[in-house]
């Protein structure tokens, strides 16, 4: 039933169902007027003097934004460092604007040759099995440029991957849309 | 934790993003291939949890809202274990669940639905598995409820869950279905896995044997994540 193996000997992941439109109630309970449980990732991951503020909006097909969406972020600190080092936290689209907020550490360079960058999950109502992308930031531009890891993805699709700087916006201030679909649909991956 | 790459992710295992019959998934479903990138540390490592966080009643939805009293509806225990596709035990697993009341309403300001609202239930609570792989909760059974998608569909009775294993490319979140529910076949996000064999594996089995006697029935729910390369040849030469 769920265990059986299969030809190759390994047994099968669990499918993937979508998150659903209550998916705050398990995983963003202040997001609905509730107690957070102890010790549960928030849109904080890091409040320090040098923290980053990454906010956007997720549209869909039709241009409105995904007011549903609870998304998660991952990436390594400012040294560059992955593991217990590494920083994660999450946090929901507002339910009116659907505007999604988060404050972490600009992530250093993991190794030589890759852009820093921050994984970026999206769970949501209509989203099956949720979605891959990362963001990566303006200011290092040549570091995407050469990294080979984002060779594969044509230099007008990589732009959907790079933050904005706000400007006159506090320091280290980025803005991150999401399109889910349309001519400027962001690159997801399958990682 | 690091370490060695993963699996690729099967993805006729899993619901394709753009499945027409549930209509949410429409304008919510990219359309240009995924792009498949080597793993990197930021992909084989992940976020730890650790038993230390966990409140004495998280892992009970019966007692963990109470206003007095217990939640209402059929007890149940759900139990199992979480697993890698080598079959090998995940411990320190967080998982996360949330779910409807006994009346099919959920504690959540968007939910209108007529069922009323059970006070000593809030429908959220967590579990972390033990070295085994080994997890449990105990909640009662959610209630099915209509939803407007083909005019009013039902969902099964399900509860949502979402696991961390011990790194983010074995993020997953999902849904546990209860056998002989017979709304399963019915369900428009249940048919978004187009292989009925594969929904199978969403169905948490009645484990009679394992009952709490005169308090709660028992259901088992055993989760596979994603496993690790036995080598890093076979990352590369899958990977080329």
């Amino acid at each position: 039933m769920m265990r059986e193996p299969s030809k190759d000997g390994r047994l099968k992941e669990t499918p993937s169902q979508t998150a659903g439109p209550y998916v705050h109630i398990g995983t963003a309970p202040q997001s609905i007027g509730r107690e957070p449980l102890a010790n549960q990732p928030g849109p904080v991951a890091y409040d320090g003097p040098d923290a980053i503020t990454i906010e956007g909006v997720i549209y869909d097909g039709a241009g409105e934004p995904v007011r549903d969406a609870m998304v998660e972020f991952w990436g390594a600190d400012a040294q560059g460092r992955v593991g217990e080092h590494g920083l994660f936290g999450r946090a929901t689209t507002d339910f009116k604007t659907g505007e999604f907020s988060f404050r972490t550490v600009k992530p250093g360079q993991m190794r030589e040759g890759l852009a820093p960058r921050i994984d970026f999950l999206i769970f949501a109502r209509g989203i099956n099995l949720h979605l891959h992308t990362r963001i990566y930031f303006p200011e290092d531009r040549d570091l995407i440029h050469d990294d080979p890891e984002l060779k594969r993805v044509a230099p007008k699709a990589r732009a959907t991957l790079i933050a904005d700087r706000i400007d006159g916006g506090a320091k280290g201030a980025y803005r991150f849309d999401v399109n889910l679909q349309g001519d400027n649909e962001t690159v997801f991956f399958d990682v | 934790m690091s370490g060695l790459p993963f699996y690729r992710r099967e993805r006729n295992q899993h619901p394709p993003a753009y499945s027409p019959g549930y209509k949410s998934s429409v304008l919510r479903a990219p359309f240009r291939p995924l792009v498949s990138p080597e793993q990197t540390e930021l992909d084989t490592s992940g976020p730890t949890f650790g038993h230390d966080m966990l409140g004495p009643l998280d892992n009970d939805l019966i007692r963990n809202a109470s206003q007095g009293g217990e939640a209402l509806g059929e007890r149940i225990i759900v139990h199992g274990r979480v697993l890698d596709e080598n079959a090998r035990p995940i411990p320190n697993a967080l998982i996360e669940v949330w779910q409807a009341n006994a009346g099919g309403r959920y504690a959540h300001t968007n939910d209108g639905y007529l069922a009323p609202l059970d006070p000593n239930f809030s429908g959220c609570g967590r579990t972390i598995s033990d070295a085994e792989g080994y997890y449990r909760f105990r909640t009662i059974r959610p209630g099915p409820y209509p939803w407007p998608n083909n005019g009013s569909d039902w969902r099964p009775a399900h509860i949502h869950m979402s696991i961390f294993g011990e790194a983010f490319s074995q993020r997953l979140i999902t849904q546990l279905y209860f056998e002989g529910d017979p709304l399963i076949p019915l369900c428009p996000i249940v048919n978004t896995i187009p292989d009925p064999d594969v929904v199978q594996r969403l169905v948490a089995r009645l484990d009679f044997k394992n009952q709490m006697p005169f308090d709660s029935l028992a259901y088992r729910f055993d989760i596979v994540l994603r496993g690790r390369r036995q080598t890093y040849f076979e990352n590369r030469e899958e990977g080329a």
